[in-house]
């Protein structure tokens, strides 16, 4: 430790990481000059744990730190505080706001009881005199409510208006009309009004920020999911480093218990893999050797050696954040009315509430006609409608994330409920993709295809010797081993000749295994059958099971491949899969959703075509709604509007639930935005006055105005709890 | 008589409200240069932008106006979002591929303008 500290100084003390020190002595030489820059009081560097600990005055900047170390030829990792992610500048000026917006409502809150049990001496029995009542509203009036008066002028410079013009013409009109009556111009005050609108309306906003700031949470949560460092090895040790000093091709180690930092591929070791965080799949996956890594999951319980592919904004939860957040920023087609409403929507009320007054003067009702205007102004409440679809977009397409399910722009959650019929690929999205053998006549035989396959370069030879090696078959030495194009394979084992292939006079049940769609291989040896081997391209898990639920539903579920006809047809018979389109070349795909979109009349049904691989891009890019197995390509993901990070076929039932609910949350939400505005703007006016003598008290307005944003935004939230 | 200036008094501020707000002619910049700023200040300025199509544009925001209903800049069609800080200049990048008029707002859809792609 170097220290040239004297007492009674400012002190700050800081921690950062050193990069690149090799010995003790590279410690020193950085603790030397780290205390030569001006303003460093104190300084250790710990070779062992790379961590330089400095007590600095307030005056020194990070920079200096960092270039003072760079000078020497180390890097130091330091948190530089000017660069503030846009959601970390984001979140300060939210909780700066709020706080500010807490102490007025505080303030105005106590202040407007007070103006308010003063008022009515007939009520509450404390009279407070007219000038009392005027001095305690006006903080209430230019101090809480500034923020109105600035934006109302702001927009009025631009020939614009706002929620906040409708406030401050509302109060101004009662806090104005009581100033008058105290000098006798008018007669009433209305202090009461103004103070306890602005109150509630600062109320309502402050309690509505709280709560929008939930809709958000799934970035937030995807973005806290990042592990802070690495362990990379570097010149034979292991460094720990920050996440974004990590490069394309470093060896990283991780630990058991530890989560996995970046994307990359295995190196060394194997584990299991929780990787229920970033794709919704909800079992670990075991890892060994050569597979992929996704950055941000959780190693179980073996300590692996990976390199890194992806780094940065390239990695997969760098792409699903993005996606995300891009899906968040999207309109949803139900928006457009609400948006096309909000641009005339403020001035309308405006001259609408001159009309109110207007008519009532006119009826010979002057007080009526101006509490009826200032209700009418207070009431309308545009913000509601604005809040409706957004905030259900966000909750919903977060929940999505959640659960593994991607997805690409509002217009694709939007559409997903009106599937009414679905086409899916079948290789790699019904069916596992790999062939593997299903049925074996007897162990022996197994033995002998697993022992000739070893030397074969046949795409069916892996099916059957990652068969053996799972039930543990032993193999013999193979002499004489031959390949026979087209027919199969043939050697020598223990002095005895096999052939292994589809030659052969075959037996009833082979027959009915090929009926079946399976590949059958027979066993032969001096022109005997032996036994034979079937392989097949299984279903993945719950195929049947979602085709089911989804015709239960009344979808229409179609299958298209470019199998021939026999096969297509086992498969879907296994599946419940009706409909089959089988022998469509890859590029007929899109060709075959767009036929089939034309047929349907009907605007309200959407084709949904779910599919992986590059040669699906076209068909999901065509079909209404693309949804496209996590497990496919790039370019699929891309075309598709939604996608499936957990690889599960059910999820594309949960994708139409999640459709379902969010359109019915953005409906209700709708209704109730438009509906409080078409009923209570009238009531306002004093529509029901003639008939049955109701009139909306202008401080009921306001109450009714701020709860109803923030039903809107509580609504949506809902949305989060709601199972599917 | 009263009731008779309190009407026509009326009308006339509703044609003044009308025309105050719908009758303004709305400020058309055309970018040349692949840039333009936009001061975020009561709304928009300039409110209508139009560039070319799969013309590379970056759009500077600067919000001066404090108050929060300007606070998010959305252009859902391009599916931006971004946050304003007061006093400090954010820029956003688009690259349209298809003609038309492309609407953008503050977060609670209050202040509008428009990006033409021609």
């Amino acid at each position: 430790m170097i220290s040239k500290a004297w007492p009674n100084q400012n002190l700050i003390k800081k921690s950062f990481p050193i990069i690149g020190m090799h010995c003790a002595s590279c410690a020193r030489l950085i603790e030397k000059k780290l205390v030569g820059v001006p303003g460093v009081v104190a300084c250790a560097v710990n070779y062992g744990s790379e961590q330089a600990t400095v007590e600095i005055d307030e005056k020194v900047k990070d920079k200096d730190l960092a270039n003072a170390v760079s000078d020497i030829g180390y890097k130091a990792v330091i948190e530089a505080e000017g660069e503030k992610t846009p959601d970390e500048v984001k979140e300060g000026v939210k909780i700066e706001e709020l706080k500010k917006l807490r102490t007025k409502v505080i303030v105005s809150a106590v202040l407007s009881s007070i103006i308010f049990l003063g008022s009515f001496p007939e009520w509450f029995g404390i009279s407070l005199n007219p000038f009392v009542l005027w001095l305690l509203s006006t903080p209430v009036q230019f101090w809480a409510g500034w923020e109105f008066y600035l934006a109302t002028w702001s927009g009025l410079r631009n020939r614009a208006a706002s929620m906040d013009t409708l406030i401050s013409i509302g109060t101004s009109a009662a806090y104005g009309y009581s100033i008058l009556s105290l000098f006798g111009i008018t007669s009433g005050t209305y202090f009461d009004t103004a103070a306890v609108i602005i109150t509630l309306i600062l109320l309502g906003r402050f309690l509505e920020a709280k709560a929008k700031a939930y809709t958000s949470d799934a970035i937030k949560k995807l973005l806290g999911l990042q592990a802070k460092t690495a362990r990379v090895l570097r010149g034979g040790r292991e460094v720990d480093i920050s996440i974004e000093e990590v490069k394309v091709g470093d060896l990283i180690r991780v630990r058991p218990g530890e989560k996995i930092p970046v994307d990359g591929v295995i190196t060394e070791g194997t584990s299991s893999v929780d990787e229920s965080m970033v794709t919704g799949e909800s079992l670990p996956v075991d890892k060994i050797k050569g597979d992929a890594v996704i950055g941000a999951t959780l190693n179980k319980n073996g300590s692996l050696i990976f390199k890194a592919t992806k780094v940065g904004k390239d990695t997969m939860l760098s792409q699903i954040v993005k996606m995300v957040s891009e899906a968040q920023s999207s309109r949803a087609p139900i928006q457009r009315l609400a948006d096309s409403v909000s641009s005339y929507f403020v001035p309308v009320v405006l001259m609408v509430a001159v009309a109110v007054f207007v008519v009532w003067y006119v009826l010979g009702m002057p007080l009526l006609a101006f509490v009826n205007m200032v209700a009418v102004l207070i009431i309308a409440c545009p913000c509601a409608m604005g809040l409706a679809t957004p905030t259900a977009i966000m909750v919903g397409t977060g929940k999505g994330a959640e659960k593994g399910i991607l997805i690409k722009d509002a217009a694709a959650l939007e559409t997903a409920h009106k599937i009414k019929t679905i086409i899916f690929d079948k290789t790699g999205t019904l069916t596992i993709g790999k062939p593997s053998v299903t049925d074996v006549s007897d162990p022996k035989t197994a033995e002998i295809a697993a022992s000739l396959e070893v030397g074969s370069e046949h795409s069916l030879a892996e099916a059957i010797i990652s068969y053996a090696v799972q039930k543990k078959i032993k193999t013999h030495k193979v002499t004489g081993f031959k390949a026979v194009p087209g027919a199969g394979i043939e050697g020598t084992i223990e002095g005895q000749k096999y052939f292994f292939g589809n030659r052969g006079e075959k037996s009833e049940m082979v027959q009915k295994l090929e009926d079946e769609g399976k590949t059958v291989m027979l066993l032969e040896s001096g022109g005997k059958i032996l036994g034979y081997i079937a392989v097949a391209d299984t279903l993945k898990e719950g195929v049947s099971e979602t085709v089911g639920l989804l015709e239960k539903r009344g979808i229409e579920v179609w299958m298209v491949t470019g199998d021939n006809e026999r096969t297509a047809k086992a498969i879907a018979k296994q599946t419940g899969i009706k409909n089959v389109m089988a022998q469509v070349l890859p590029h007929d795909k899109a060709d075959k959703v767009k036929e089939m979109k034309s047929a349907i009349s009907h605007k309200s049904s959407a084709i949904g075509f779910v599919g992986d691989g590059i040669n699906d891009a076209p068909a999901l890019a065509a079909s209404d709604v693309g949804i496209a197995m996590g497990t496919g390509t790039d370019v699929a993901i891309e075309s598709a509007g939604i996608t499936l990070l957990n690889h599960d076929i059910r999820s594309v039932l949960t994708a139409i639930d999640l459709s379902r609910v969010t359109l019915r949350v953005i409906k209700q939400n709708l209704f109730w935005a438009f509906g409080y505005n078409a009923t209570l703007i009238p009531v306002a006016a004093g529509i029901l006055y003639p008939f049955t003598g109701w009139l909306l008290n202008p401080a009921l307005a306001a109450f009714a105005m701020a709860a109803s944003s923030i039903s809107v935004v509580g609504n949506s939230l809902r949305l989060k709890g709601v199972k599917i | 008589m009263d009731k008779t200036l309190t009407i026509l008094g009326g009308v006339s501020l509703v044609a003044l409200i009308w025309w105050f707000f719908f009758g303004k002619r709305e400020e058309v910049i055309i970018v040349a240069d692949g840039k333009i700023d936009v001061l975020v200040e009561g709304g928009y300025k300039p409110s209508v932008i139009k560039i070319k199509k799969g013309q590379k544009t970056i759009i500077s925001l600067l919000r001066k106006d404090p108050n929060s209903c300007l606070e998010e800049f959305i252009l859902p069609d391009f599916k931006i979002s971004k946050f304003l800080p007061v006093n400090q200049k954010v820029d956003i990048e688009i690259t349209p591929d298809k003609s038309g008029e492309f609407g953008f707002h503050c977060g609670m859809n209050m202040f509008h303008g428009k990006v033409v792609v021609e």
